[in-house]
């Protein structure tokens, strides 16, 4: 579709699901309420690591207004999102692995009845040594926090090698290694987690969930109690806030269904705020080292880069988390060679997952403070350093992904205007700052989290007699605005009003799979599903109207709900009647649409992390001021520029770059989810700081900076008219630009998030010692590496395979699993 | 023991009587014996905002308010906010302008800016920044939402429109 013949497509305008928001007639998953509901309330193990040797639940049942009680025992088959780490159980058996993790539930007449209740139940633990931190865990191999992963408690842990970087740190002019630690945070969407379970009157399971992802929920529930997959009904209510927290299944989510199938009355859990920060699945910590040799123009000759990622006590998404630290740095900037070893491990605390960003914040922190220590030692701005080594359009980078468009030449150009960088940078006075940094995000992941090749996204159209048009997907609407992409690219393609259309999204019985609200999917994905089913639709009633007016198909126009001849506007027919016409013709219109992304990616294993079909870019400026004598850090402004393709609706998209920005500035200043040992008297467990919105700081109104947000269009071929991502990448700069102005403005390098005063204080109290005017790690972790997998980078002759096998790490054997794949069939 | 207690209060202007457990917050009773579910709760322990609600048109978080202190107090939600089938020019304003994301946070961010719109016609960028700061958003970054405010001042200007509600008495005025 030619650019001037947009209508809907790049104009601001009202989301379509707008007014039901303002009115608070939006439908969230606690706003259920159905007849005879019960209500569930898990008890959390008090424990961080133990063995459960008894549970007596004899009270809790005789507690008047109970209905149920559920253990361990009632449930066989562990689950997990990743089909590598099934590593969870909806109430753990015999093992609990941090405090908060679930070992009973109460399904009761209310739910301060099911809370009294948990009170009455009896657990006696047998603890277990407890690994507060990473370094902890690779000391000791046992005891396993889970019998399954590479060895001791290391999850997992690679080694992968695009060429030779010892050879190139030997042709580099100068060669830095800098160790950073990026301290773990949580989404806190504000909506907590709710589900409500029922037997529909046919007597078949459907559950009414606060998730990102429906059908990876609707998988889990079918293994985990073995019920056939036709019989289960999951439908994503709108999410009041995800950013990844709501991408996993969860424990209470299944607990709800077995209990409303045993009691066959529908059943509620909502979680409390304490029990969000345990279900958690945010940020990983991050320690990291990166080794960057340059030339003294600053281009790059390779990267090594180390992470070490605490993964907390499950598996969650953190095997692609652990790869996705080491994916994107090639994506961003021109590196010839490449090595990258990532080692995830398990510790005694809730499970990290998927955060916006997903595993590249971190390590975009580390490569964007280097970069600008490595423009200060080289004398060049660090603006111009990074227009010198961007990454090249239509490019395959050294790990072999796949570069299509790239607008960060032109992010990186608005910003240093808009913020008069070249008049500011390093002149301003003494407590002022600017910092600048970069990122790139994927654009969807380009393969599904279980093997298969199937579409990613499909929608599906049902076209009325009146007009009206139905779209169907399985995307999730989490406030990203998916109902307004599908709604927007029907509407445009059909040349119908956008309220015309009625999307039905998220719904596993009625809704084509769209595999979920993660990693930046939806918009690209669905978008082509939509305007595929659309085109369709829009064919046939082409056909039907250049029948009845004899006028060429390829002339018609579909606009103003008209489809009319483009020479003669006034020769036409209604949009109904254009249905019409084509239901006589075609018996009832109906049409399909879905998006499967090319194949992309480099066959060595874990090559399938990183691919993408096209990427996001941005760049910002943050300015800071900072008081020395406390510390304190003030943000005034943030400009930042985005790439994002095609602005389908710019009021959306601004939303989604300005609430990346404000995320950032959380985790950059304030956020961190931190434990504590309770002291040795009452019971050493290793307990969450403070699992409370008041304790763990985020932003309000008075912290938030005006930020200058600026749009970069440049369609790229593979987006729905040529869109990319906005709600994960333009997080990204933002935490190493406030770091980079920090030490604008007062000269000290604060290597880890968050930045607070106390490390500022910590860092020039160091600096007037006469030390390094840093805080921040010493070293890096000893971590028994594999060995490295070789890959020669496409300019070395590679074809994207490995050249080498090295052996196995050493495993256990697999675990048992009662679960087999004959239940889906 | 007498299980349930009942009040008389109006809500949304409307006269309402309600029996209910007494340790039940205002939240609470809203959402779950009046059906009132546009009020949302993202903490119960009055750190979010998300429940926000105007009690005698002043805002309060609803969670932290007993229900029982309501007795022949004026209460308005979310629901309250459309008069006569028209959004009020703050609900126009944040559907236009991208200050609701999820929407979950959105009705406390509404009543409050309403009580704030009904105290100052035109209040400053740090006004508005100051009154919504008991308000949790994390999707939009607030921008958004400081701009739907400004032009719903201007948009109530421009209709010639005075407070869309009548403005009621101080609590210290109201009925104990």
């Amino acid at each position: 579709m030619k650019e001037n013949t947009l209508r809907l497509i790049g104009k601001p305008r009202r989301r379509v699901d707008g007014r039901a928001k303002v009115t608070g007639q939006t439908k969230f998953a606690d706003d259920i309420m159905l007849p005879r509901m019960l209500h569930c309330k898990l008890l959390r193990s008090s424990v961080p690591h133990a063995r459960i040797v008894r549970i007596d639940t004899s009270r809790a049942l005789a507690h008047p207004g109970v209905h149920l009680v559920l253990t361990g025992k009632d449930f066989q088959v562990p689950y997990g999102i990743l089909p590598v780490s099934q590593d969870e159980y909806p109430l753990q058996p015999e093992h609990v692995r941090f405090v908060g993790d679930p070992v009973a539930a109460v399904i009761a007449r209310d739910e301060l009845t099911a809370f009294e209740a948990l009170d009455l139940i009896d657990v006696e633990y047998e603890p277990l040594r407890t690994f507060s931190t990473p370094e902890e865990s690779l000391e000791h191999e046992q005891p396993r926090i889970h019998d399954y992963g590479d060895r001791g408690n290391i999850h997992k842990a690679v080694s992968l090698a695009f060429g030779d970087v010892d050879k190139a740190f030997a042709a580099a002019d100068e060669v830095f290694e800098d160790t950073f630690f990026y301290q773990g945070n949580t989404h806190l969407p504000i909506e907590q987690h709710a589900s409500v379970a029922a037997k529909d009157p046919d007597g078949k399971l459907v559950l009414w969930s606060s998730t990102q992802t429906p059908h990876y929920v609707h998988r889990a529930i079918a293994r985990a109690l073995q019920m056939r997959p036709a019989h289960i009904r999951v439908v994503a209510m709108p999410n009041g806030g995800g950013f990844g927290g709501k991408s996993d299944p969860f424990h209470h989510e299944i607990v709800v269904c077995k209990a409303a199938l045993l009691l066959d009355r529908p059943v509620k859990i909502c979680l409390t705020r304490e029990e969000v920060f345990y279900c958690h699945r945010g940020r990983h910590p991050v320690l990291m080292q990166f080794k960057t040799g340059v030339k003294r123009d600053g281009t790059i000759t390779g990267v090594h880069l180390k992470t070490l990622l605490d993964g907390g006590a499950y598996g969650s998404y953190g095997v692609a988390s652990m790869f996705y630290t080491g994916a994107l740095q090639t994506v961003t900037y021109h590196i010839p060679t490449y090595k990258f070893q990532g080692c995830r491990v398990f510790t005694n605390k809730p499970p990290c997952g998927p955060k916006r960003g997903h595993g590249t914040p971190q390590s975009r922190f580390g490569q964007e403070v280097q970069l600008d220590k490595i423009a200060e030692k080289l004398a060049i701005d660090p603006a111009e350093l990074r227009l010198r080594i961007v990454e090249k359009p239509d490019t395959l980078t050294a790990n072999y992904l796949q570069v299509t468009t790239t607008g960060l030449t032109e992010c990186i150009r608005r910003i240093v205007a808009a913020s008069d960088w070249k008049t500011r940078f390093r002149k301003l006075p003494h407590g002022r700052g600017l910092g600048l940094a970069c990122s790139s995000y994927l654009s969807g992941a380009g393969l599904p989290i279980y093997f298969n090749d199937l579409p990613h996204s499909g929608v599906q159209l049902k076209l009325d007699r009146s007009g009206g048009v139905a779209a169907f997907c399985g995307a999730t609407e989490i406030g990203q605005g998916s109902d307004d992409v599908l709604v927007g690219c029907v509407a445009e393609v059909l040349g119908i009003d956008p309220l015309d259309i009625r999307a039905v999204t998220g719904d596993t019985d009625l809704t084509p799979v769209d595999l979920g609200s993660y990693s930046s999917r939806v918009t690209l994905m669905m978008g082509n599903a939509a305007i595929q089913a659309a085109e369709r639709a829009r064919e046939l009633l082409a056909d039907a109207v250049s029948r009845k007016l004899e006028i060429p198909k390829g002339r018609l126009v579909f606009a103003e709900r008209r489809v009319f001849d483009a020479e003669d506007p006034d020769k036409g027919v209604s949009f109904s009647e254009a249905v019409c016409l084509a239901e006589a013709a075609f018996g009832t219109i109906g049409t399909t649409g879905s998006y499967t992304p090319p194949k992309l990616g480099g066959r060595y294993k874990g090559g399938g992390v990183g691919p993408s079909p096209t990427y996001s870019y941005s760049a910002a400026v943050v300015e800071v001021e900072v008081d020395a004598s406390t510390g304190w850090i003030h943000v005034p402004r943030v400009w930042i520029a985005h790439d994002i393709g095609r602005a389908l609706n710019p009021t959306l998209v601004r939303g989604q770059v300005e609430g990346g920005v404000y995320m950032a500035l959380g985790e950059a200043l304030m956020e961190e989810q931190e434990f504590r040992r309770l002291p040795k008297r009452l019971s050493d467990a290793l307990v969450h700081k403070f699992p409370s919105i008041l304790e763990y700081k985020s932003p309000t109104t008075l912290e938030m900076p005006e930020v200058f947000t600026e749009l970069i269009e440049n369609p790229d071929p593979r987006g729905p008219f040529g869109a990319k991502e906005a709600g994960q990448g333009p997080l990204l700069p933002v935490m190493p630009a406030v770091a980079n102005a920090v030490y604008d403005a007062v000269g000290v390098r604060i290597d880890e998030v968050p930045i607070t005063p106390e490390k500022i204080l910590k860092a020039l109290e160091a600096k007037a010692a006469g030390k390094s005017p840093r805080y921040g790690p010493a070293k890096f972790a000893d971590v028994p590496w594999p060995e490295t997998l070789q890959v020669p980078p496409p300019w070395e002759g590679g074809d994207g395979k490995a050249i080498n096998s090295p052996p196995k790490a050493a495993k256990e054997p697999a675990r048992k699993s009662p679960a087999t794949e004959a239940v889906q069939s | 023991m007498k299980r349930q207690v009942h009040i008389a209060m109006q809500v949304n202007n409307e006269p309402v009587e309600v029996s209910f457990a007494p340790y039940k917050t205002l939240l609470e009773v809203l959402r779950e014996d009046l059906n009132l579910c546009g009020t949302k709760h993202g903490c119960e322990l009055g750190e979010c905002g998300a429940c926000a609600v105007l009690l005698d048109d002043l805002p309060v978080l609803s969670c932290l308010v007993l229900a029982v202190e309501c007795e022949g107090r004026r209460v308005t939600t979310i629901e309250g906010l459309v008069t006569y089938g028209r959004l009020h020019p703050l609900q126009e304003a944040f559907a236009d302008l991208g200050a609701t994301q999820c929407g979950y946070c959105t009705p406390g961010y509404l009543v409050t800016a309403k009580a704030l719109l009904d105290e100052h016609a035109h209040p400053t960028r740090d006004q508005i920044r100051e009154a919504l700061a008991g308000n949790l958003c994390r999707c939009t970054g607030y921008q958004q939402i400081f701009e739907a405010v400004e032009a719903a001042i201007q948009s109530s200007a421009e209709r010639g429109e005075a407070k869309l509600a009548p403005r009621s008495a101080r609590p210290e005025e109201a009925q104990p």
